[in-house]
């Protein structure tokens, strides 16, 4: 229980993969304008990265990982190098599937999330947890607090990021420094701080 | 078939007055989490390059055979399998470096640059000009990425590629390592005031609001 906790933790915090894995930027900056709308995408992130981190342990441990198709007769297959095509292809599916099923069964959901997700197919940070997980051989457990916990860090970071801004909107900033420039010193401010949960050790 | 100077544009024209970095937002995030050593930057701009290029190249041949509905996921799918092409290459001839890249490598499939030239440019454009785009975007994102990593790796370390510029004090120099520049807000600052800079060269490149 501990390791799942301190995972976590790892994951929400010191790891954070927007702070320090600059992943998921791309939307990160364009987006978080409004705090209601960071959080919304937050949200979606979160329950995608929750869904695809386990899904992709499983069909990497069962059919791509060195000796994984020993079940159906192949014990010398090595499948490993279609990695990345399976990934994406995996998140890619998922998405649409759940943008199928909130459509159908949650549509209050699905209209304050729907525009989001097909963005998020194409979203470093979903992509990036799978290839992490992948690259640090997380069990099914492990791999699923990893994807909640990445998912909750990233949408903490988007948020408040989002918050800043509103904020600087009455900010007398350099015109050369409007927009874009700013931005980048924002999350450089948010990522020093973030850095001080460095040295939390569960 | 368009003329040189045409082609010259497309090379070039994204490296320095329409740098995709600096415009777009596109392709940030996989690029400043290599950016601490000089050589780790210079590999990932040249994959990325290649694979862009690459892409490029082979959508605009089957441009006209794609499905508007499905145009996504056969882009996906060759992009992806042009990472898998180099990362192979990488971890067969650059183990080392491959290594230290670890995912992101990996992260140029869902980078933005490749996706957006292949969708902005590559559909409706021939094969060779859209190989030349593919290099050219590529070019303008190593550019930055190799900007970023020279000042982080000189003044972070006080090497370059590896070699010894500026002596550290703990090896008898006189120069006092900035530990910050190894850690990630460095990056944000350092592409912060980069765009600072480009948008008070260039006015028109500024934010009006």
């Amino acid at each position: 229980m501990e390791h799942y906790l301190s995972l976590f933790v790892r994951a929400v915090f010191i790891e954070n993969m927007a702070l320090s894995f600059f992943l998921g930027m791309c939307t990160f900056i364009a987006i978080s304008k409004q705090v209601k709308t960071a959080f919304s995408l937050g949200i979606a992130v979160t329950v995608v990265l929750a869904l695809s981190v386990p899904l992709n342990q499983i069909v990497f441990k069962q059919f791509l990982a060195p000796g994984a198709l020993a079940w159906a007769g192949f014990p010398d297959t090595d499948l490993s190098f279609l990695g990345f095509i399976a990934y994406i292809g995996v998140i890619a599916g998922l998405v649409q599937v759940l943008e199928m099923f909130l459509d159908k069964y949650v549509p209050s959901l699905y209209n304050a999330l729907g525009i989001f997700l097909p963005l998020i197919t194409v979203n470093c940070a979903i992509f990036g947890a799978v290839a992490f997980m992948v690259e640090r051989d997380y069990t099914l457990t492990e791999s699923a607090v990893f994807g909640v916990g990445s998912g909750i860090g990233w949408t903490l970071a988007i948020t408040v990021m989002a918050a800043v801004s509103e904020k600087l909107k009455y900010a007398d900033i350099p015109v050369a420094l409007r927009g874009l420039g700013s931005r980048f010193f924002m999350v450089g401010l948010m990522s020093l701080g973030f850095l001080s949960f460095s040295g939390v050790q569960l | 078939m368009a003329n040189a100077k045409e082609m010259k544009a497309l090379v070039f024209g994204p490296v320095f007055a329409n740098n995709p970095i600096a415009l777009q937002v596109l392709g940030i995030c996989s690029s400043l989490a290599v950016t601490t050593k000089l050589d780790k930057a210079i590999v990932m701009g040249v994959a990325l390059t290649l694979v862009t290029a690459f892409s490029s190249m082979f959508i605009s041949m089957i441009r006209n055979h794609i499905p508007s509905s499905v145009r996504i996921i056969v882009q996906m799918t060759i992009i992806a399998s042009l990472v898998i092409v180099v990362d192979q290459i990488l971890k067969a001839y650059a183990y080392n470096v491959a290594k230290e890249l670890s995912v992101f490598v990996g992260l140029i499939i869902t980078n933005c640059i490749v996706m957006g030239r292949a969708e902005a440019y590559a559909m409706k454009s021939p094969p060779l000009m859209s190989f030349l785009d593919g290099i050219g975007n590529g070019l303008g994102y190593t550019v930055l990425l190799v900007i970023v990593a020279v000042i982080r790796e000189l003044f972070g370390s006080g090497t370059l590629l590896g070699v010894e510029i500026l002596p550290l004090i703990s090896a008898g120099g006189w120069y006092q390592p900035m530990g910050l520049l190894l850690m990630p807000p460095s990056a944000f600052f350092i592409i912060g005031g980069l765009i600072w800079a480009l948008r008070t060269w260039r006015p028109e490149q500024q934010e009006k609001h």
